[in-house]
């Protein structure tokens, strides 16, 4: 009987969530139009959401992609396909990795500190001081940061996957004498920009979406206490990471399922 | 007319009422206090005056217009005219104290900047803080803190201000500060001020009229002399501190000798 | 809440930069640059079987990419590949009687028809058909063939 109820009170509570996660949603979409009209905010959104995680994906692009040239050149060279390797990379990269591990470490960066930012802003009374200066703050600080979250993304993956080939090809090239030309025209051949680059930004901006929201969710719906803020945050990253990972599966079946 | 007019106010939390039919009036250009122990839900009522919670039943109506059956814009539009003054001050925490004061001026107004800095500085002058003005929030200890606020709260000039318990965990320099602010401020801009706190003596200096809450409904009003020479023992209790009387020390439940005696069965 | 100028400009920075990652993606990554697709003239090549030919695997002459496969659709009353070529304006002068074969690019490579220029005077035009064709080898067919050549020289 407990383990029922408790089923029940979770599946109760968890539809309240979603129920509420989608009323915050529609409320920062309403926010949008007078957002845009006051761009100064965004930019500045767009400083601490995405400029600040640049350097963690620059590196990271660069060791991931370096990781794969090492570990693509040893599964093709018996094969003596090891021309292969900058497909391999690009492909890998383009499609998959880029977005997903970009996404992941986005949520860990600055997922995080967004909802630790707003759970505070919370618990503080300064939302709710806002709002008695008459200054909306869905639109004053939860739309901005939800516009930047969703513009940064797309070029962070983006950033992520061309230092990542660039990684892939200075070990394939420099370090394990693969060939030059190959490594790039074999690339260029098989990599479509419709198909693989577009579906690979198509994914982070959906990407970008979600972890944003999440995030600026979480740290809106916080109990605001010390405590309920760190859960928040907490929370912001499993949740990103399962969506993240969930929804990749699905956008890849439905976008290179089918030929 | 009052100001505001509250009447049948109820307001449940869950289960728990909070509010079980209140009326209150506040008039123009007075200071009203309204007071009660903890947990009456003293905050609540601010919160619920600014629009911020909906009531389960009854009204409260500022200048005429039902707060709750406003809508967002109006509600955004009446705002502007009420200042509010949070217990924790409520500061934006990543801006300085002189960008705090500015904030409301900056979202509302068109102001060239030059004349945002002369009415800023006026501002922080009244409350004595204009050297304050480069500080950031965390410099500032809890008492200088609520005078920033009090400042931004009144940059835009409102017809009122609410006070959420202005001198909890004050020193007994910043409370006399606090207090002469709070009464010369509504009496140099012709406010209407509420004050909901449980600090009797300093709310009895600057009230004009005070409400007695207490499990949700009001017990007594009057002005300060009135309530001081009062009849009722709750509101002596109050007014004098006493431990125990209509309020028990203990929380209501089975009584001591009983709960011993059961646990001595149940071996 | 003054916006700092620095502010702004690591923002355009990062912008630039990560456009400047796409663009690298685009240009250098996929094969858009490939795509220049001159204005080309098509012409048909029927086949027995085209193996794992694509849409758009390239159609080379003497190992030099001039065009690329457009479409492969099936012939219901002759059983075989309708193989459409699309051939750069520049090459205009394959004969008529040019010869195309499937081929593979290495072993696990990917496959690509071979051009054969013919000796006729005449040229393929827009519309035309090349006859000589030779179907992809399929490997399974030539081991088979190899296995029973081997059994039936043994008797």
């Amino acid at each position: 009987m407990d383990g029922i109820q408790r089923l029940g009170r979770w599946a109760i509570g968890t539809s309240e969530r979603l129920g509420r996660g989608y009323l915050f949603l529609m409320a920062i979409l309403a926010g949008v139009p007078s957002t845009l009209m006051r761009f100064s905010l965004v930019i500045q959104q767009l400083y601490s959401v995405g400029v600040l995680s640049v350097f963690l994906i620059l590196i990271s692009g660069l060791f991931v992609g370096m990781v794969l040239g090492l570990q693509g050149y040893y599964t093709l060279v018996d094969f003596g396909a090891e021309e292969s390797l900058g497909v391999m990379v690009a492909l890998s990269l383009v499609r998959e990795l880029g977005p997903v591990v970009s996404a992941l470490l986005f949520a860990g960066r600055a997922g995080s500190a967004l909802t630790a930012e707003i759970g505070l802003m919370k618990s503080t009374e300064q939302l709710s001081g806002m709002e008695m200066m008459a200054v909306d703050p869905i639109r004053r600080i939860i739309t901005p940061r939800f516009l930047a979250g969703f513009i940064s993304l797309p070029l962070l993956a983006a950033i992520f996957s061309a230092v990542g080939i660039i990684g892939g090809y200075i070990v394939g090239y420099g370090l394990l004498g693969v060939d030059d030309g190959a490594f790039w025209t074999q690339m260029q051949t098989k990599t479509d920009l419709y198909a693989d680059i577009m579906n690979g930004v198509i994914k982070s901006v959906v990407f970008g979406f979600v972890v944003t929201w999440i995030a600026l969710f979480e740290g809106h719906d916080a109990i605001p206490t010390s405590e309920g803020v760190g859960r928040a945050t907490t929370r912001t990253v499993v949740h990103s990471a399962f969506a993240i990972l969930s929804l990749d599966f699905v956008l890849t079946a439905l976008m290179f399922g089918e030929v | 007319m009052p100001l505001i007019e509250i009447r049948d106010l109820h307001f449940y939390r869950g289960d728990r009422a909070i509010f079980k039919g209140v009326d209150l009036d506040i008039y123009r250009g007075k200071v009203t206090a309204i007071m009660g122990p903890s947990g009456t839900g003293k905050t609540t009522l601010l919160k619920l005056i600014g629009g911020q919670l909906l009531p389960d039943q009854g009204s409260i109506k500022i200048d005429g217009q039902d707060v709750h059956q406003l809508k967002h814009a109006q509600l955004y539009e009446l705002r502007k005219r009420m200042g509010m003054l949070f217990q924790s001050g409520a500061l934006l925490t990543d801006i300085s104290v002189f960008d705090n004061v500015a904030f409301p001026l900056r979202e509302h107004t068109d102001l060239p900047e030059s004349m945002i800095r002369d009415l800023v500085l006026m501002k922080l002058q009244a409350v004595g803080l204009r050297n304050a003005k480069d500080l950031m929030p965390a410099e500032l200890s809890g008492g200088m803190a609520r005078r920033v606020a009090l400042a931004r709260a009144v940059s835009l000039d409102p017809m009122m201000i609410m006070y959420d318990e202005p001198f909890t965990g004050q020193d007994p320099i910043s409370m006399g500060t606090l207090v002469n602010l709070i009464k010369r401020i509504n009496q140099s801009m012709g406010l209407t001020s509420i004050v909901v706190s449980h600090d009797l003596e300093e709310t009895m200096a600057i009230a004009d009229d005070i409400y007695l809450l207490s499990d949700g409904r009001v017990i007594e009003r009057g002005t300060p002399e009135t309530l001081q020479n009062s009849s009722s023992e709750w509101v002596k209790q109050f007014m004098e501190g006493l431990p125990d009387g209509p309020v028990s020390f203990h929380y209501p439940g089975v009584g001591f000798e009983d709960d011993l005696l059961r646990s001595k069965a149940a071996k | 809440m003054r916006q700092k100028k620095s502010t702004e400009v690591t923002v355009g920075l990062f912008v630039i930069l990560g456009l400047l990652a796409l663009f690298f993606l685009a240009m250098k990554v996929s094969n858009l640059t490939s795509f220049n697709d001159e204005p080309g003239y098509r012409v048909t090549a029927e086949f027995e079987n085209v193996g794992g030919l694509k849409a758009r695997s390239p159609v080379t002459l003497a190992g030099v990419r001039i065009g690329r496969v457009e479409s492969i659709t099936l012939d219901s009353d002759t059983y075989s590949a309708n193989v459409v070529l699309n051939l750069y304006a520049s090459f205009s002068t394959l004969p008529t009687d040019t010869a195309a074969s499937i081929y593979t690019a290495g072993l696990l490579g990917e496959q690509y028809i071979g051009l054969e220029a013919g000796a006729e005077e005449e040229f393929l035009k827009d519309g035309d058909v090349i006859e000589l064709t030779q179907p992809a080898l399929v490997l399974e067919q030539v081991i088979g063939q190899f296995l029973f050549s081997k059994a039936g020289g043994d008797e």
